[in-house]
């Protein structure tokens, strides 16, 4: 094991902040009542939980009453998706959604389909963005459903929420958005953006993992996900993962909290990171859009190589991210958004995620401008692609 | 994920490269499906005497290239075209169930470039198909195991 660990794939999740931490640890032992218990230690973790909800709230522009914990931002995600579809299937059955959702969108879009509703996955550009003139003209009378993601977890594009958001308000056609990349690293109000439902997950902002939430707006008619008892207003029954949402809540307030501070470092990691490796390195393409992007992630096509490969001798230098190719996705084809963007399978079987976070510093970039073109360089040398490239004949 | 002597081969793989007078070169695979090999093989009196490669793939592609080129030297051409995907596997201490379709392309490579030998000195049994060349994605990839994705 190489001794330095140089964490770059703070999308896929965050390590949970000291403070997040010390708030959690209470509620696992001397706070332990059960929230729907009269008593004064039931009392006390109602009470925690309350106080997490006003955070969320706080956080997104939203009243209280309208976030409900779930167990993460899958859920939140398939509970806004089919509780809408089957809360409003007299209305219509059409849903719109994009082309590069997480799996935890697009499955359940399936799942529907498989159940009689219609689907539209509208297709996004080279960038990976929708345009809201693309939503407004797939609305039918039939549609109840709008679901596009705030930001990509891949690619880190930003779509064009607030105008989304408008239209759908206009045609009266509810909005749901998967803002699990967003939330902790945009700024984001759900009044002013005309959003019925947002989805948002702990882990990628510095809170644990397995908790999430849904905001549902006031007046929305969603049908309940699970049923049992009355927690949650009784549309997500279970007895409450307290410590988690307590860890949920002081998360979301630190995140927001120190928003454009953050936003300002990861931007600059970012830029740099673009800088250099276009310099650096050759034959590569950045993914995604080259400003309409999160602040902290960056995503390059690297021709002639393999990710997985890249993957394993970055690990080996201690440095840690993803990719979106086959052999790392687990399937025959590489990542449904690079192909969504139009990249050639082969292009996108050499893409490299990086997603930065608190932890990085500029030195962490130095180090992967010293490892990353060296890496690459090697890979290519034994890639029988850039054979015939280097031989001047790049028909490959 | 991967075994100690996959990860081995991986970070230190032996043979990389090419073989100008190579007597007999094969290439599998497509970029498409996300693995290429490409194998040399310098082939002197029925015995493989050097054998090289290039790789566009992941670890396991990479390694098992590796040890391909290690298992066939030394070997005649008929022992060679009896090296399974099982072997190469089995060499590498093993490759996850996810990962076997790579050592089906070691396979395919050295049959392959055998073939590519034989023809090139008329060696060739005509009512021979090339079994490797024709192959596509959906035959050496896997497709039975969940997608795991963050
Ligand atoms: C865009 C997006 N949606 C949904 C999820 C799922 O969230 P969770 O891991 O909390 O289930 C993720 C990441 O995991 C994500 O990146
Ligand atoms: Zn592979």
């Amino acid at each position: 094991m190489a001794e330095k660990f140089i964490y770059m794939d703070h999308a896929a999740t965050t390590p949970v902040k000291k403070e997040v931490l010390e708030a959690m640890l209470p509620y696992f032992t001397e706070h332990y009542g059960n929230a729907s218990s009269v008593y004064s230690i039931g009392r006390e973790s109602k009470k925690a939980i309350e106080e997490a909800r006003d955070r969320v709230a706080k956080a997104i522009g939203a009243q209280s009453k309208e976030i409900f914990f779930t167990g993460s931002g899958t859920e939140a995600d398939n509970w806004a998706i089919k509780g809408i579809a089957y809360a409003n299937k007299t209305k219509g059955n059409h849903i719109i959604t994009t082309s590069i959702e997480h799996h935890a969108v697009l499955h359940a879009c399936q799942y529907l389909e498989s159940d009689g509703f219609e689907v539209t996955y509208l297709p996004v550009n080279e960038n990976g963005l929708v345009t809201p003139e693309q939503v407004s003209a797939a609305i039918k009378p039939n549609t109840i459903l709008i679901t596009i993601m705030f930001a990509n977890n891949e690619i880190g594009t930003i779509q064009p929420i607030a105008e989304i958001g408008r239209i759908a308000r206009e045609k009266g056609v509810y909005f749901h958005t998967d803002a699990v990349q967003a939330v902790g690293n945009i700024a984001i109000n759900v009044a002013e953006m005309n959003i019925d439902l947002l989805s948002l997950s702990s882990h990628k902002f510095y809170g644990p993992k397995g908790v999430g939430a849904l905001y549902i707006r006031k007046g929305v008619k969603i049908t309940s996900f699970l049923h049992g008892g009355a927690q949650e207003r009784g549309r997500r029954a279970s007895t409450e993962n307290v410590a988690g949402i307590v860890g949920l809540g002081k998360a979301i307030e630190l995140a927001t909290g120190k928003l454009n501070e953050y936003n300002a470092k990861l931007l600059a990691l970012r830029e740099r990171t673009i800088e250099e490796v276009m310099k650096n390195i050759p034959f590569v393409k950045l993914n995604g859009d080259r400003h309409q992007r999160l602040p902290g992630n960056v995503n390059f096509s690297f021709e002639f190589i393999e990710g997985e490969s890249l993957l394993l001798m970055l690990d080996m230098k201690g440095i840690a991210a993803s990719s979106g190719s086959a052999c790392t996705s687990g399937s025959l084809d590489p990542s449904h958004v690079l192909l969504a963007i139009g990249l050639p399978h082969e292009i996108a079987h050499g893409s490299l995620r990086l997603s930065f976070g608190e932890d990085n510093t500029n030195e962490d970039i130095d180090y992967l401008m010293e490892v990353l073109p060296m890496i690459v360089g090697r890979l290519r040398e034994m890639s029988p692609l850039y054979e015939t490239v280097k031989r001047g004949n790049k028909n490959v | 994920m991967y075994s100690e002597k996959v990860m081995d081969h991986f970070m230190n793989p032996r043979n990389v490269g090419e073989i100008e007078d190579a007597d007999g070169v094969g290439q599998v695979g497509n970029a498409k499906c996300g693995d290429i090999m490409k194998m040399y093989l310098k082939i002197d009196n029925n015995v493989i005497v050097d054998a090289k490669f290039k790789t566009f793939g992941c670890g396991a592609a990479v390694a098992t290239s590796s040890m391909a080129t290690e298992l066939v030297v030394g070997k005649t051409v008929e022992e060679a075209l009896k090296i399974t995907n099982k072997a190469v596997a089995e060499a590498l201490d093993g490759l996850p169930p996810a990962k076997m379709h790579c050592s089906n392309l070691a396979e395919e490579a050295i049959n392959a470039a055998i073939e590519d030998y034989k023809r090139r000195n008329g060696l060739l049994d005509e009512s021979n198909d090339c079994t490797a060349c024709g192959r596509r994605c959906d035959d050496v990839h896997h497709h039975d195991f969940d997608e795991d994705e963050e």
